[in-house]
């Protein structure tokens, strides 16, 4: 019996019904949304008892699976050391985040609250069913279950204009993937003659088969995970979900994308060596671009949402690696590559909820995302303060936190293929090391910009005057969340049997071997240099405050001027401004500048943005252009229903006569 | 025996990596005036200087919070543990794994983000302008330094920067990694001066906030917060400082004491060296900086090419 499946099921199934009590209580009622949070809490609880007797399980893998009455495929669901790895941040997050949405999305003030709650838990039931499918079938049934909630979610505001706009784009971004998805999983039936998840086609393919196999799933899963130029629907869609639901979109819906990707680069025992280039340039781009998108934001989720592109990019290009080293056999660069990888999944899973739950805190006490209408919220919101500067020192991949050791294993493979990789593979993985470099470089600048705009300095806005720290339903999955970030970055070892499982899943042919993650990366140095620089700082930095607690305070020492005003503080924009010029060839930022005529010209002013190169200057004159050009295939959409009757028995014949 | 050979020589890292930064600033500061016909101050000025600062008051933002009083330490500490990872001359570093290079340069990414997010809570314009090309710069900095360990890991084949700076193939100045090791040494010099906020990047003797990045950054840290923010400068400076020191210089007599004769000349000689950079040239235009750091860059580039041949 796969009692660790069962109990996923379980947990599945009580997360999915649980916004179903809300339902049928009065409208605006917050005891729907308490029943609401219990369920997921109570699934969630079920789930990680599954995780544990999976763990304590000798068998690597177990399967559920049962005949049932669909046409095609049957209803087969399993564990391994992958679905495991991805169910801890589904369960996690989906507790966490309920939790939060009774503070932040209160049914009293929500009219969508209960729409939300029916939505969370389907989306989680469906994350849940993604990772556990072992049929192709059952797998889209998720995947397209997952895609409908998540539209409903980001609509949760449709009577805002962009709200309605980011939807849309997510609903044509997310259907055009799972499109891709549809035609790898019918080539991989072909290939190995049942719709059965994740087969491994050890026998001899046609290349062709197994390249489109793996580019289909590639843009279809990629459309999801963000990765650049497949990122147009995310970053409108994180920053116009209420915010613990994009803190669910980022943390771990990506990875549902991230986990299709990994299992797609699997298929082969030994796939091609451009598998692992590609990947590793992809990811590349995505992490550079993608933070650099960040930087020239100036809304507070926008910034974390195009961070989270970059984040995917790391865990891509970490992807990428293991790939290349299972091309090539090197067990050391797969083992590195893909734990690295995995570890940034979970850690990323963690600081990045934790900052949109942070900034949840700040729209709720100001009711502003503008980053140039916050500021000073240091003072006045201390405690949601630390949790950002925490989840802003992880995210950079900075010491001692957990962010730091994922990003250090990826390095490690990367630099090993330097030091004992031949041919010319190794220069493409010695080149990927300084852009990951300048990725954690361009991270900090966005960060610390973000938290410098925000919460620095003095406010902006009255409404930046008058915030105060939420509630304790709030600050308590923040503060989970960053001490899951501290116990991670001190003690990353505690991942490692985790990590190890993963790894094995991926690549069979470790199995066996005792965990060599330890051997071939230094946790336990990372972890003692951590706890140094943890202890130190912390001790020096509580003595240096106290120290200067009764120091006079007077104005800001602005070379001699004496009475600085907030409007002065240097702004968002004006802080990226030489960061972004480094990058204007991909940004294109969108100047409306005035010309100065004459010795006294008139008020004027000056306005920048940085739209999304590739969706407002690409996909979308792209569309409209076809719009245009493919008007007068309207006229085949008449309205009478006849005239559709014939379209579909035109349609049945025609198919009648093709598959004879 | 070990343990206690081990224990000593921990300790003279530390008492070297904490006492002796300030005289590097010291010899800076001669070397310009010689440069420039002046007597000078004396070399310990440094030090008296920050004796100075830590005995002073301390006058504090009212716009600050919490981030701008543990920034100076939390700057000192995680630099002095970069220290502890930088192998000085012939001798081991105190702490070192494989690896260790990534935590070395994280760690001045860790200072750098707590005194940029310093300067942003004095709410002044002028310390965000520093903040901003500080970030900027190092966006730069950094791409050049890890392609820099990338050709040296390529070269020693160890991933650690004790074994890889001590790797008997780095000091072949006469192999056939000669050029590669010249232009990395070259790149690592121009990373060193922009890390460090000397000109030609930056110039540390004036305050004017159009010219500034790192002085401008710290205008409202006031005493002994100033002092520690001055004293970690000295410390990276120090520390950057032995790393090019034992990429160039071999220091392979065997003898411990010639070792380290050698050693501190060589921290001598790149002193100075800065010191002669500073006094022959003008601080670029900001906008060129980024030309610089490129070119930075671009030696990595060709030396990995050349490894590659």
């Amino acid at each position: 019996m796969a009692l660790d499946v069962l109990s996923e099921l379980v947990a599945a199934a009580c997360i999915g019904a649980s916004g179903v009590p809300a339902l049928l209580l009065r409208r605006g009622s917050p005891a729907g949304q308490r029943a609401a949070c219990a369920l997921v809490l109570l699934g969630s609880l079920a789930g990680a008892i599954g995780l544990a007797i999976h763990v304590s399980a000798t068998e690597p893998a177990s399967l559920f699976a049962r005949a049932w009455a669909l046409p095609i495929g049957r209803f087969a669901v399993g564990m391994d050391g992958l679905t495991a790895l991805f169910l801890l941040p589904i369960l996690g997050i989906a507790a966490l985040g309920s939790i939060y949405g009774l503070g932040y999305w209160r049914a009293a003030e929500h009219p969508s609250a209960a729409r939300v709650e029916l939505c969370w838990g389907l989306i989680n039931a469906a994350m849940i069913g993604v990772v556990l499918a072992r049929d192709a079938l059952l797998f889209l049934v998720a995947w397209e279950a997952m895609a409908l909630a998540a539209f409903f979610l980001i609509c949760a505001e449709e009577d805002r204009v962009e709200v309605r706009r980011a939807g849309w784009v997510y609903l044509v971004a997310t259907h055009a993937g799972t499109l891709c998805l549809i035609g790898c999983f019918a080539l991989l039936r072909l290939a190995s003659g049942s719709f059965e998840l994740w087969p491994s086609l050890a026998r001899e393919l046609p290349a062709g088969i197994a390249a489109g196999a793996f580019v289909l799933g590639v843009v279809g899963f990629g459309m999801k995970a963000g990765i650049v130029p497949l990122h147009v629907w995310l970053p409108g869609a994180h920053a116009n979900a209420p915010s613990h639901v994009s803190a669910l979109l980022s943390g771990v819906l990506l990875k549902t994308g991230v986990y299709g990707i990994v299992r797609v680069c699997a298929l082969l025992p030994h796939p091609p060596l451009w598998w692992g280039g590609t990947l590793l340039a992809l990811g590349g781009l995505s992490a550079v671009l993608g933070i650099a998108f960040a930087v020239a934001q100036q809304e507070l989720k926008r910034v974390l949402a195009y961070s989270s592109i970059e984040n995917v990019g790391i865990v891509i290009l970490g992807l990428g690696l293991a790939c290349g080293g299972r091309a090539l056999g090197r067990s050391d660069w797969v083992v590195l590559g893909l734990a690295g990888a995995l570890l940034h999944v979970l850690n990323h899973a963690l600081f990045k909820p934790l900052l949109f739950l942070a900034a949840g805190s700040v729209l709720h006490a100001t009711a502003t995302r503008e980053l140039s209408r916050l500021g000073g919220l240091a003072r006045s919101m201390p405690r949601t303060f630390g949790l950002f500067c925490v989840g802003a020192v992880a995210i950079c991949g900075l010491p001692p936190l957990n962010g730091f050791v994922s990003e250090f294993a990826i390095y490690l493979g990367l630099f090993r293929t330097a030091a004992l990789g031949a041919g010319a593979s190794w220069v493409w993985a010695a080149l990927a090391a300084p852009v990951l470099a300048m990725t954690g470089a361009l991270a900090l600048g966005a960060f610390v910009k973000l938290g410098g705009v925000a919460f620095a300095g003095s406010p902006r806005s009255p409404a930046a005057e008058g915030a105060h720290d939420p509630g304790l339903c709030m600050l308590g999955p923040m503060g989970l969340l960053a001490a899951a970030c501290l116990v991670l970055g001190v003690q990353p070892g505690l991942a490692e049997g985790w990590l190890w499982r993963a790894v094995v899943a991926w690549e069979p042919g470790l199995s066996g071997s005792a965990s060599r993650l330890s051997e071939l990366a230094p946790l336990a140095s990372i972890s003692q240099a951590s706890l140094l620089l943890l202890v130190a700082s912390v001790a020096g930095g509580a003595l240096a405050v106290r120290r200067s607690a009764r120091a006079p305070r007077r104005a800001t020492w602005d070379c001699g001027y004496a009475s600085p005003s907030p409007r002065m503080q240097y702004t968002a924009a004006s802080f990226s401004e030489l960061l972004a010029s480094l990058f204007d060839w991909a940004l294109w930022p969108r100047t409306v500048g005035p010309r100065l005529r004459g010795l006294f010209p008139a008020a004027t002013r000056f306005e920048t943005r940085v739209p999304d190169t590739i969706l407002d200057r690409g996909v979308l004159p792209l569309l409209s252009w076809l719009d245009r050009g493919l008007s007068r295939a309207r006229a085949l959409q008449r309205g009478p229903v006849q005239v559709y009757l014939l379209y579909v028995l035109g349609a049945l014949i025609g198919a009648l006569a093709l598959g004879r | 025996m070990t343990g206690s050979v081990e224990i000593e020589s921990v300790l003279v890292h530390f008492l070297l990596l904490l006492g002796l930064p300030p005289l590097l600033l010291g010899v800076i500061q001669k070397t310009k005036a010689w440069c420039g016909g002046r007597t000078g101050a004396p070399l310990l000025q440094p030090y008296y200087d920050l004796l100075r600062l830590f005995r002073k008051e301390m006058v504090l933002s009212t716009t600050t919070s919490w981030v701008f009083r543990a920034a100076p330490v939390v700057g000192v500490v995680s630099i002095a543990l970069a220290g502890a990872l930088t192998p000085f001359g012939a001798a081991q570093a105190p702490l070192r794994f494989g690896g260790d290079l990534v935590l070395f340069a994280y760690l001045f990414a860790l200072a750098r983000f707590f005194l940029t997010a310093a300067a942003l809570d004095t709410g002044s314009s002028f310390e965000g302008m520093g903040a901003a090309r500080e970030v900027t710069f190092a966006c730069l900095a950094e791409p050049a330094l890890f392609l820099a360990f990338v050709v040296l890991i390529r070269l020693s084949g160890s991933l650690s920067l004790t074994p890889m700076l001590q790797a008997p193939i780095v000091h072949d100045f006469h192999g056939l990694p000669t050029a590669s090791l010249w232009l990395v040494a070259v790149g690592l010099f121009v990373v060193l001066l922009a890390e460090n906020s000397r000109v030609p990047v930056d110039d540390p003797n004036t305050h004017l906030e159009l010219t500034m990045i790192h002085e401008v950054m710290v205008l409202d840290h006031s005493g002994p917060d100033l002092a520690f923010v001055v004293y970690g400068a000295a410390l990276k400076l120090w520390i950057f400082g032995a790393l090019l020191v034992g990429l160039v210089v071999p220091m392979r007599t065997g003898n411990p004491l010639a070792n380290a004769a050698i050693f501190f000349a060589g921290m001598l000689a790149v002193s100075v060296a800065v010191g002669i950079v500073e006094s022959s040239m003008a601080r670029l235009r900001l906008v060129r900086v980024p030309k610089l750091l490129v070119g930075a860059i671009s030696l990595a580039v060709v030396a990995l090419v050349l490894v590659l041949v």
